[in-house]
């Protein structure tokens, strides 16, 4: 490949609600047995990209722990390999990432040692399957400065949580609006871009210069006119996660076949760090319809139209619906679960009640546990 | 090389030819197990748990896909700088070269590999069978009674004493005399097939036998031990261990994890089993599927109904099948309103539609009675079963079949197909 990754994982968003109290998106669990960057990362991986840079900032923890070994998505190379980057206090610089841009002039020594002509950027709550050859190829063909991948809103209430893009018949794009309030379009960025490395140092270091910080504004927009950007159009499945309803709606999709099969079965893989986890556990009792349960849970009640993320126990009587149980969750006896997320770890008593009305209810309940 | 207390030897050569065919291709210790690992997990986890960072596992019968499982050892975390994991086949020898021979032989022909760590101590192996041991509470046993051998035994039922090797010892676990498979056992204690030896004892008798033919740790070299005045010693383990030598003791040993608290629990945070875990996405369990008492592995799709049963990773199950009281391993696929009952399915087999895979009263099997019995069909990896076929119990099948293979669409109950091989997928 001739190209670098850079993973763009420091951001949180308060329409997470409680969810990202704990952790990154980037780190969310994702359809029971991943986290969101494993997408990103196993796509750059998939592509033939070997040397991959992770930007962190917002609760990092657990995505460090998640990316503590590179090995998982075959990034353990001596060529390359996967470096994360926290901000760090310097001789000229010791305030945190203040955008994305600047996120990654602080990391420009990475981009100046690379030899790699092109750069993938990519951010770590999108949840897609890509191939970004493809990418780098429409970016060559079409003697682009920039290209952004671009898909079709099919929500047009969605619409204001992205970039907006209007593309001539070539594909250039002529509109970039950033979070729109109201958008006639609905043609969206998907946060996927290919660059020139070295046309990348010099937008970013322009931009530092100018005390400009965000890439969508300040390179992207401002540059729309001077610049040859481009869309480049993707129909297949993609989706963020970044809000707690689309987090729970792309968990969710996951239980139809047609995405299972395409992310699940089909080659090229999504890789993940693995666990070590027992088979799954089914004891009398226990009725399962129309769910993923993942590795180490244990069941003995009702499940129905939800996702069991990995270690989740699920006591007698319980009767869990439409919901998402993230991993290491223990629910109690008797305890009725119906359109909510459970945050992990939780434990939650017997004969506990948790109804999700309206909107999906996010459960985080810490309670000592007991042991079985 | 820095220097080892004690590294371990895994005997992984055997075929296991009481398994049928289930072992036709792949060595028994790579055998599936317990819906998402390989027999050979439970010692190699065994070693990393009990602090054992050096392991030669001895290959021989059907390699492949215990080298492909073992790799460089990065699942137990015996990928190391010094040590780590060394698969060790047979090799050629200036002067003439042969097949490891007999358990002990086997151990002589790396006696280079053992030197090179200058051990204290060599741990002995077998990787078939299944059992949870902390290696390291035997090795402080064995230091106590300055022993020059520890042999782990278990104590057994004194009427199925006379199928193992049975220890006689004195009050102090000092072993005075040993029983082969004894008519009249005078101790209940069988040996467990594990073994502690002080280095130098493990070298000097290897070297004294080395023109043994057929050289067996049971039968030449703990003999050897104790006519030589050296001091051997019964570790007493009372945990679970089961050999899972036989289709049906196997099969038992599977259903047994299904308990609702199983004796060999494998949900345990401390002692966990490792495994090469390369299928990742969570199972699905369709609408109106039914998942009663059973285990299953990753990204498997059940839309049948399954009772009492291991199900291994991969596996789909069709719309309207019943699968009972039987074991399926991964990537295999049985199709819609099949039946299986008291049925094993090796690896990336294909069951047809419709098909009864265990069914009439048992028969004695024509070819190798003692190893197709119990009352199971055996189906052997990479095979292929039609559709509309009903089968009988105490049977193997193995290969691509036919509808024509299957006279009157029925496979009597201890009949055999060995048809061609199938491809790997």
């Amino acid at each position: 490949m001739k190209a670098i990754g850079i993973i763009l994982a420091g951001g949180n968003n308060n329409r997470m609600r409680e969810l990202s109290d704990k952790r990154a998106i980037a780190a969310m669990p994702v359809a029971g047995s991943y986290r969101s960057i494993d997408f990103a990362l196993s796509n750059m991986a998939n592509s033939h990209i070997q040397k991959v840079a992770v930007l962190t900032q917002y609760n990092a923890r657990s995505l460090n722990e998640h990316l503590s070994s590179s090995k998982w998505w075959d990034f353990g190379r001596k060529q390359g390999g996967l470096f994360v980057f926290t901000p760090t206090i310097t001789k000229d610089n010791s305030l945190w990432y203040q955008g994305t841009a600047d996120a990654i002039y602080q990391n420009i020594t990475f981009l100046k040692n690379s030899h790699e002509p092109y750069v993938v950027i990519a951010s770590g709550d999108c949840i897609y399957k890509m191939d970004y050859n493809k990418v780098l190829e429409y970016h060559i063909a079409k003697r682009a400065d920039i290209t952004v991948v671009c898909t079709t809103c099919k929500d047009q209430k969605e619409v204001e949580r992205f970039g907006v893009v209007r593309m001539n018949d070539d594909g250039r794009i002529e509109e970039f609006e950033e979070k729109p309030i109201v958008s006639s379009y609905n043609t969206i960025s998907t946060g996927i871009y290919v660059i020139r490395r070295r046309q990348l140092i010099e937008l970013i270091e322009r931009a530092a210069q100018e005390g400009r910080h965000d890439f969508v504004n300040d390179i992207l927009i401002r540059y729309k006119n001077l610049k040859r950007i481009y869309g480049y159009m993707t129909e297949d499945y993609w989706s963020n996660i970044s809000t707690a309803e689309a987090y729970y709606r792309t968990n969710m999709a996951f239980l139809e076949p047609e995405i299972r099969n395409y992310f699940f079965k089909q080659e090229p893989a999504i890789k993940t760090k693995i666990d070590d986890l027992p088979p799954a556990k089914y004891n009398p009792g226990a009725s399962v319809k129309n769910s993923l349960v993942a590795s180490g849970c244990i069941i003995n009640g009702t499940v129905e139209n939800s996702v069991l993320f990995k270690d989740v126990y699920v006591g007698n009587n319980c009767v869990i619906k439409n919901s998402v149980i993230l991993n290491d969750v223990y629910l109690g006896d008797n305890t009725h679960i119906e359109n909510c997320i459970v945050e992990s770890r939780d434990t939650i008593r017997a004969n506990s009640n948790y109804c999700g009305e309206g909107e999906i209810k996010i459960v985080v309940e810490k309670n000592e546990r007991y042991t079985i | 090389m820095m220097k080892k207390e004690m590294i371990a030897m895994l005997l992984a050569g055997g075929q296991g030819s009481r398994l049928g065919v289930l072992t036709q291709k792949v060595a028994k210790p790579a055998v599936a197990f317990g819906g998402k690992y390989r027999i050979i997990d439970f010692p190699l986890s065994n070693c990393i748990n009990s602090g054992i960072d050096t392991v030669g596992v001895l290959t021989q019968y059907q390699p492949l896909r215990l080298n492909t499982h073992i790799g460089i050892g990065i699942p137990w975390d015996l990928d190391r700088n010094e040590g780590g994991v060394t698969v060790l086949p047979p090799y050629e020898k200036s002067t003439n070269s042969e097949w490891y021979t007999g358990t002990a032989n086997a151990i002589f022909q790396n006696l280079d590999y053992m030197q090179q760590y200058n051990p204290d101590y060599v741990l002995i192996l077998s990787g078939d069978h299944i059992y949870k041991m902390d290696y390291e509470v035997m090795l402080n046993y064995h230091k106590a009674n300055k022993a020059d051998v520890t042999i782990a035994c278990m104590p057994v039922p004194i009427e199925e004493a006379s199928r193992f090797g049975i220890m006689v010892t004195d009050e102090t676990g000092r072993v005075t005399e040993f029983e082969e498979k004894p008519e009249k056992p005078s101790s209940n204690l069988a040996s467990m097939g594990i073994y502690i030896f002080s280095w130098p004892v493990l070298r000097d008798a290897l070297i004294a036998l080395k023109d043994q033919s057929n050289c067996d740790f049971g039968k030449h070299i703990l003999p050897y031990c104790k006519d030589n005045g050296q001091r051997l010693f019964a570790y007493e383990y009372n945990g679970y261990w089961k050999d899972v030598g036989t289709l049906g003791s196997y099969w038992e040993a599977n259903m047994e994890l299904i308990d609702i608290i199983p004796e060999f629990n494998l949900y345990e945070e401390f002692w966990r089993i490792y495994t090469k875990g390369d299928i990742i996405p969570p199972q699905y369990v369709a609408a109106d599927a039914v998942t009663d008492q059973c285990l299953i592995g990753e990204g498997a799709e059940i839309y049948g109904e399954v009772h009492h049963s291991v199900i291994g990773p991969n596996v789909v199950i069709g719309k309207g099948t019943v699968v009972k009281d039987s074991i399926i391993m991964r990537n295999s696929v049985i199709g819609e309103n099949t039946v299986l009952d008291k049925a094993i399915v090796a690896e990336d087999v294909v069951v047809g539609d419709h098909v009864v895979l265990g069914c009439g009263e048992e028969a004695e099997n024509v070819l190798k009675p003692a190893v197709y019995a119990f009352g199971l069909a055996t189906v052997g990896e990479l095979s292929v079963i039609p559709d509309n076929v009903k089968i009988g119990r105490n049977t193997a099948i193995s290969g691509v079949t036919k509808a024509e293979d299957y006279p009157g669409g029925i496979l009597e109950s201890g009949q055999v197909i060995k048809a061609k091989d199938g491809e790997q997928a």
